[in-house]
């Protein structure tokens, strides 16, 4: 196969992406790692994971348990902080290459709009994720993708701190009832685009300590055991916002299951639990997904995007 | 936070060999390029399954010993203990199957420069990674004490070309079946009288028990921790365990990039399983 027949730039937001493979945020650190395996600018972007204003130790050990094609985590958003993460990490990423798209969580709608105020000028940042809908904090209250009056309110002060200086991803929860409400708030609020799904509230209980395994008693479920729930919600979503970017993540193992989510509706796929199976996912899934638009006579990866919505036939 | 070493690569090793060592299985890895870059106290990371597993985290084992170059290429040797589906699925392999291996990775033992008296104390299979340590001590002219506990005799790893390795090897099990009856904390003078430096393996008790011991004796010890991860190689961060640094604060380090190998007395090893506080980044 000839490679170049496929065109698979994409864009989200006013940023062109040289291919729509991502990692996704807390599942490839802050790049070096994997940075072992490939090379970062092979990619279509480094999603970091999630960074809070000040360090962070995390939840308790354990912090997670591996379930049935899936997993099960509580990490807490253990991290370095901004300043440092600014300082140190960015700059790294920037130095190699990589397109990267920082997200950010924070504990209210100020702690979003000062963290988005100061990613908002560093260099080598292509876009902003925020993450609403981090399963593991210390409230569950605090799930602003929960609620579409506190997503809208945190997207509505980022937007405020960014203006259009970088696209915003607002990264949204499957466990609501109507996934498609959230998302038209948070579009309405300013977000130019949308990361979905993040995890899904789990729970495994230990039959020898007949207690829940994790230290924070419930943990955020990923990996192919949500693939369905990722496809069913980006589908949904694109079908009500056609025009909205989404990145796709849910369980993406292979290429075939990126091109499902982009069937579906993906303009950009991340790659997350799939990087702890097989570091060099990312670029593996990469050359997958090629080889099959192009067996199934596309030449340009942006004519897949939702094309399991098309019309007749 | 640290990247890994650049000796790190993912191949697909064939399994050369598979054979039964008492409760464990003894697997030999053709695995060139890892194995001429693996020091004593590094480990692999191996996938479980194929294309389609539901198993989807990496099992870590500590490499036994490793030979750059032979038959099939450089090999590498583990000792799997089936404990779970997982590791029960990579004991059952047959040689020609292959396996997808990341490795070498974490730190390794350091190794004094003069020659010293070392004392090597594994429990269970953790004695596999001390044969190879022992090997690089004694050409270093060091003397080289080794104590192995199990409960039983078929859970103690003591190959009889490991035992070559060693000046003097003393075994306890728990139930008498092998050595003295008792734990492996037994077996040596715990004033570690002409003992320099110590290097443990094992489970987390055994290794705090020790780090007890030769912090009281003003000994350092050398922990390798068995801490459950998910990947092995640095993205997740679940195999985190509060460490005090040099600096005197408490991080949580991730024990796959920034151990396996620890300074026992720098492991709070009675506030495992929380987030102390003070830690670096504590709830405040």
């Amino acid at each position: 196969m000839n490679r170049a027949e496929v065109d698979m730039r994409t864009q989200i937001g006013n940023v062109v992406f040289k291919n729509p493979i991502f990692t996704a945020s807390g599942c490839a650190a802050n790049g070096k790692e994997l940075s072992t395996f490939f090379p970062l600018d092979s990619i279509g972007a480094v999603v970091t994971k999630s960074v809070m204003t000040h360090p962070r130790a995390g939840r308790p050990t354990p912090r997670m348990a591996e379930t049935p094609s899936g997993m099960l985590n509580a990490i807490g958003l253990q991290g370095p902080g901004i300043e440092t993460f600014l300082k140190e990490d960015l700059p790294w990423l920037h130095q190699h290459g990589a397109s990267t798209i920082v997200s950010i969580a924070g504990e209210s709608v100020e702690e979003f709009a000062a963290l988005s105020r100061k990613v908002r000028n560093a260099p080598g940042v292509c876009a902003l994720e925020v993450n609403i809908s981090c399963p593991n904090v210390e409230n569950r209250g605090l799930v602003f993708a929960c609620d579409p009056r506190s997503a809208r309110d945190v997207i509505e002060a980022v937007k405020r701190s960014v203006g259009s200086t970088l696209p915003i991803i607002a990264k949204l929860s499957p466990d609501v009832t109507d996934i498609v409400s959230i998302a038209e708030e948070v579009v309405a609020a300013g977000a130019d685009a949308l990361a979905m799904i993040n995890t899904l509230l789990g729970m495994v209980i230990n039959l020898d300590t007949m207690r829940p395994h994790l230290a924070n008693k419930t943990g955020g479920l990923s990996g192919p055991a949500i693939r369905p729930v990722a496809v069913r919600a980006i589908y949904q979503v694109h079908r009500a916002l056609p025009k909205v970017p989404i990145v796709g993540m849910g369980g993406v193992l292979t290429g075939a299951d990126a091109l499902e989510l982009i069937l579906a509706g993906a303009r950009g796929i991340s790659v997350g639990t799939a990087t702890f199976h097989d570091p060099s996912a990312p670029i593996r899934i990469l050359g997958e997904l090629e080889k099959l638009l192009h067996e199934r006579g596309f030449t340009r990866f942006s004519d897949a995007v939702g094309y399991a919505h098309r019309e007749g036939e | 936070m640290n990247g890994l070493s650049s000796a790190t690569v993912q191949a697909e090793c064939e399994v050369v060999s598979n054979r039964r060592v008492g409760a464990y299985h003894h697997l030999t890895l053709s695995a060139p390029g890892i194995a001429e870059h693996a020091k004593p106290g590094n480990f692999v990371a191996i996938s479980v399954g194929d294309a389609r597993t539901s198993m989807l985290l990496r099992r870590s084992f500590a490499i036994y010993q490793t030979m750059a170059r032979g038959p099939f290429g450089g090999t590498v040797e583990i000792i799997v203990a089936a404990h779970g589906a997982g590791s029960s699925w990579i004991a059952e392999r047959a040689p020609h199957e292959r396996l997808n291996v990341v490795g070498p990775l974490g730190n390794a033992f350091k190794i004094p420069k003069d020659p010293v008296r070392a004392l090597l104390i594994g429990g269970g299979y953790g004695s596999a990674p001390l044969f190879a340590l022992a090997e690089l001590l004694r050409q270093k002219n060091s003397r080289v004490d080794m104590a192995i506990g199990a409960s039983t005799s078929d859970r103690i790893f003591a190959p009889v070309e490991g035992k070559r390795s060693v000046h003097a090897l003393h075994i306890a099990t728990e139930d008498g079946s092998m050595g003295s009856k008792g734990r492996v904390t037994d077996l040596f003078d715990h004033k570690l009288a002409a003992i320099d430096i110590v290097y443990a393996c094992g489970p987390m008790r055994m290794l705090q028990a020790i780090t007890e011991i030769a912090a009281s004796a003003g000994v350092p010890a050398q922990c390798a921790v068995e801490e459950s991860m998910a990947c092995g190689v640095g993205l997740c961060m679940t195999c985190v365990l509060p460490i005090r640094g040099s600096d005197g604060v408490i991080r949580m380090l991730r024990s796959c990039v920034e151990g396996p190998i620890f300074d026992g007395t720098s492991v709070q090893w009675n506030d495992v399983g929380t987030i102390p506080p003070g830690t670096y980044g504590a709830p405040r």
